[in-house]
């Protein structure tokens, strides 16, 4: 771990995040994103006539449970396929190196997203008095889970070399994290493993975050879960066993 | 430079390379050669370690590849076959994105790229994207990034598949070129562009090291006879009577005998050549010559010898 370690992962993530720019698919994924939060968002806005973030809070992990899946889909995928990997990997950097900068490229792309949101608490806060605190803890909490969401995808998609694979089952895995640990699964869950899997579920720490109460546990999950399956990533990769 | 040893590499049942074992010199330039599923791009994977071995071992200047990868990586430059490229960079992104990763020093980058481009002969398309490069310049950009960080070593596969004859040529006096300092392995199965670049040959067939040597030791230790090709106009019999009987010549056939033309193989006697004699007796009994040759030993006649 050195300066030439980070430098390493620092030039490959641009070079990630400067092919999304390149590419028309970050531009349609920016606009989606505003335009789909901001209208949900704003449907309910002048209904109930309150002046607080958190309906739209409650609509982001559905976002990006689409999203996420739509930028990691083809980061390994699109390698394997075009045989692109076969020269990154060939390159002096440790398999680490490689899904480390595949992930923050992706990370770091979402944060600029979730910043071009930030038109709405400041519309939001001339209209009436906004409370930041949990607004700050939703987007804190939106990155975390952003964060899980894109290393879950990330893993996926370098299992497969087909990307719309990739998208599809990545979509499956967040919506299964998210959902395991939401109050209408655990209803009809046995009485025994309804504490695990609240506490598996990507939701149910997403919403404590996302009131504005920032617990080290629920960071810690989000962490390890991160972690973990970048993890897997990186012993995927390590293997190498496609053709 | 680079050694080799018993290397071994399995896909589940199937074995791909079954103890190979050999060593290229510093400033070495290996062909390497075979059909194709052989073998040769396996080796390469390994050397260059995006595979890992089954069994066996690969040092680079005496480093084993297995546990020194991000060392012996930087020593290296490689061209994967089919020439794998970020499609949708410019060419001057894309060097500039391998000299950051090269860990090229920050202000040589320029500079070295641009002796590089030069060097390739890309400079009328540096500011284009990849993906709008001809076949022809993309294996450029694949040897421009090979070369960037000025590596010791070379892996090239197949660095002339797909090209025209004189993209082929152009390429092959880069690699010439480059092999005058760096240690160069390259696959190929052109046979004419090994004796035309190379100064030893491995040969490999079905995983295994079927020949290895100069591209005329090759030749000689395939035992293949070097044949003297006559085509005179005379009487059938008394040419090849006449030229068994002379010194030197260990058997003559007779390949066709077509309007009045005798045409006749002629096979020295090992280490001689009986061709003034043969020149000689054809003008004494007056027949009208229409041929005389001596057959090429080619690399494709041990090359096919060798792999069938």
């Amino acid at each position: 771990m050195n300066k030439e370690y980070f430098s390493t992962i620092y030039a490959l993530a641009k070079k990630e995040l400067s092919s999304y720019f390149n590419s028309p698919i970050a531009y349609i994924f920016i606009g989606a994103f505003l335009i789909v939060g901001n209208w949900l968002f704003f449907n309910s806005f002048f209904l109930v006539g309150q002046v607080s973030m958190r309906d739209y809070f409650a609509i982001l992990p559905w976002l990006f449970l689409f999203l996420s899946p739509a930028i990691t889909m083809r980061l390994w995928a699109e390698e394997k396929k075009s045989g692109t990997i076969e020269f990154l990997l060939t390159l002096p950097i440790t398999d680490w190196q490689a899904v480390l900068a595949k992930f923050f490229s992706a990370l770091i792309f979402v944060a600029v997203v979730l910043l071009l949101s930030f038109s709405l608490p400041i519309t939001l806060a001339n209209i009436g008095s906004l409370e930041w605190g949990p607004v700050i803890g939703g987007y804190i909490g939106g990155l975390l889970l952003a964060g899980a969401y894109l290393a879950l995808g990330l893993f996926i998609s370098a299992m497969t070399k087909n990307q719309i694979i990739a998208f599809i089952l990545a979509l499956a895995a967040c919506f299964g994290f998210f959902v395991v640990g939401a109050d209408f699964v655990l209803v009809s869950a046995p009485q025994f493993a309804a504490p695990v899997m609240k506490f598996l579920g990507l939701g149910s720490h997403f919403y404590n975050v996302a009131k504005g109460v920032i617990d080290t546990k629920d960071l810690f999950y989000y962490i390890s879960f991160i972690f973990f399956f970048l993890w897997l990533n990186a012993r995927v990769i390590s293997q190498r066993n496609w053709q | 430079m680079i050694e080799i040893k018993d290397l071994v590499k399995r896909f589940g049942e199937t074995t791909v390379l079954d103890h190979i074992s050999f060593t290229v010199n510093k400033g070495e330039v290996l062909g390497f050669l075979g059909p194709n599923g052989a073998g040769k791009t396996t080796t390469m994977k390994i050397i260059t370690s995006f595979w890992g071995a089954s069994e066996g071992s690969v040092k680079i200047d005496g480093l084993e590849v297995a546990d020194n990868s991000i060392a012996t990586r930087k020593k290296v430059g490689y061209l994967p076959e089919m020439v794998p490229l970020y499609e949708e960079m410019r060419v001057d992104e894309y060097l500039s994105f391998i000299a950051e990763i090269r860990q090229v020093e920050k202000d040589k980058r320029k500079e070295r790229i641009k002796t590089v481009v030069s060097m390739c002969g890309l400079e009328k398309v540096v500011d284009r994207p990849i993906e709008e490069l001809s076949k022809g310049y993309r294996q450029r950009v694949g040897l421009a990034q090979a070369i960037l960080h000025d590596p010791e070593i070379l892996i090239l596969d197949e660095p002339t598949t797909g090209l025209d004859p004189n993209q082929i040529v152009e390429i092959r006096d880069l690699i010439k070129k480059l092999g005058q300092e760096k240690t160069v392995i390259f696959s190929t199965h052109i046979l004419s562009e090994v004796s035309a670049t190379c100064d030893r040959v491995i040969i490999i067939n079905n995983g295994k090291i079927v020949g290895e040597g100069s591209p005329d030791e090759l030749t000689r230790k395939a035992g293949i006879k070097e044949y003297l090709t006559l085509a005179v106009r005379g009487e059938k019999f008394a040419v090849v009577e006449k030229i068994r009987s002379l010194d030197n010549v260990a058997n003559v056939e007779l390949k066709k005998f077509e309007d009045g033309v005798v045409h006749i193989e002629i096979e020295p006697t090992e280490g001689h050549d009986p061709r003034e004699a043969v020149m000689k007796i054809v003008i004494e009994s007056g027949w009208g010559i229409v041929e005389f040759s001596q057959k090429q030993q080619s690399l494709e006649d041990v090359f096919r010898a060798l792999t069938k």
